[in-house]
């Protein structure tokens, strides 16, 4: 039972020392870096100009179509992964229904591509 | 050796917690996406701690990776005015408080209702491999292909109806004048250019 999770101990101690050296930076920005802090330094200096507007305006419906584009093609690695790593001990079915899968997708990815849903212009 | 996997347990436990609660409090509609992939990544190590190697790859691969664009991009549309009074007065604590106790209450009438199907100690000891001779995304590829082939080719059905109704619903083709090259280079000079004559005096109809 235990065998698994040791194999996932490198991972673990990789997070670990990532989270303490990220945080190290952070903290240390803060304590060794003499701070002053002044509304000046945070305005725009020589090039550029105060901003006109809030950046934070509605975006596009069309990210929108390209994150849910994003997540289908991505439910397709998920079905993809077991059947890559198990296929050696599958038999011909299990080959060919994974291209079955793959052509209804491959349908719907050629109607996006003549729809133009795929061109950002 | 237990005793360092609760402690891995309880630290991912507590952390997934404190970041779901983060989702909630926090502000900025932003950072709560982030607190999510947070939630999402520690759920993941919860998986791997139950031997459910795939799970947890899908919940980072499907979830941390493309549910929170997703929400990023929702939430950037929403166009949310997070800085102004309108989150604070007192009706949306009042509304968000009457929901909030909607939900609990769903949540005690489920628990209270909750029974065991019979049948399911007995799915539980169906055959699976040993995990120690087969990894678990082995296991499952085992199946989903053979003997679950049909509802594997349902789901491909149902990508391609969710792939053809988002292109339906958030696609508007834009009218712009585009500039196609290898139409312009198409073009001969007899399409376009027609040269006249012209005597003097006369003009051309």
């Amino acid at each position: 039972m235990s065998a698994v999770i040791v194999e996932y101990l490198p991972i673990l101690v990789f997070a670990v020392i990532a989270f303490f050296v990220a945080g190290a930076m952070l903290a240390s920005s803060y304590i060794i870096v003499p701070q002053s802090p002044n509304p000046e330094k945070k305005a725009p200096y020589e090039c550029g100009f105060p901003p006109f507007d809030d950046a934070r305006s509605r975006f596009q419906v069309r990210f929108y179509l390209v994150a849910i584009l994003f997540i289908i093609f991505d439910l397709e690695i998920a079905f993809l992964f077991p059947w890559a790593v198990g296929l050696k001990g599958l038999g011909a079915a299990a080959f060919w229904s994974m291209m079955v899968f793959l052509a209804i997708l491959t349908v719907g990815y050629v109607y996006e591509w003549k729809k133009g849903a795929l061109e950002w212009e | 050796m237990t005793l360092a996997v609760d402690a891995v347990f309880y630290l991912f436990s507590i952390v997934c917690v404190v970041s779901a609660l983060m989702v909630v409090v926090s502000r900025n509609p932003v950072h709560s996406v982030l607190w999510m992939i947070t939630v999402f990544i520690n759920g993941a190590g919860l998986f791997v701690l139950l031997n459910a190697e795939f799970l947890a790859m899908v919940l980072v691969i499907v979830y941390a990776g493309a549910v929170a664009i997703l929400f990023t991009f929702v939430v950037m549309m929403l166009d949310l005015d997070f800085t102004g009074p309108a989150l604070r007065s007192k009706q949306t604590l009042l509304v968000g408080l009457a929901v909030g106790a909607v939900l609990l209450g769903d949540l005690f009438v489920m628990l209270s209702e909750w029974s065991v199907s019979p049948k399911a100690e007995a799915l539980r000891a169906s055959p699976t491999p040993d995990l120690s001779t087969v990894s678990n995304t082995v296991a499952l590829s085992r199946i989903l292909y053979t003997d679950y082939i049909f509802l594997f080719q349902t789901a491909g059905l149902i990508l391609l109806v969710a792939m053809v109704g988002a292109v339906l619903l958030t696609f508007r083709r834009q009218r712009h004048q585009r500039q196609d090259v290898s139409v312009q280079l198409a073009r001969s000079k007899s399409e376009t250019l027609k040269m006249n004559r012209v005597e003097n005096g006369k003009g051309i109809s």
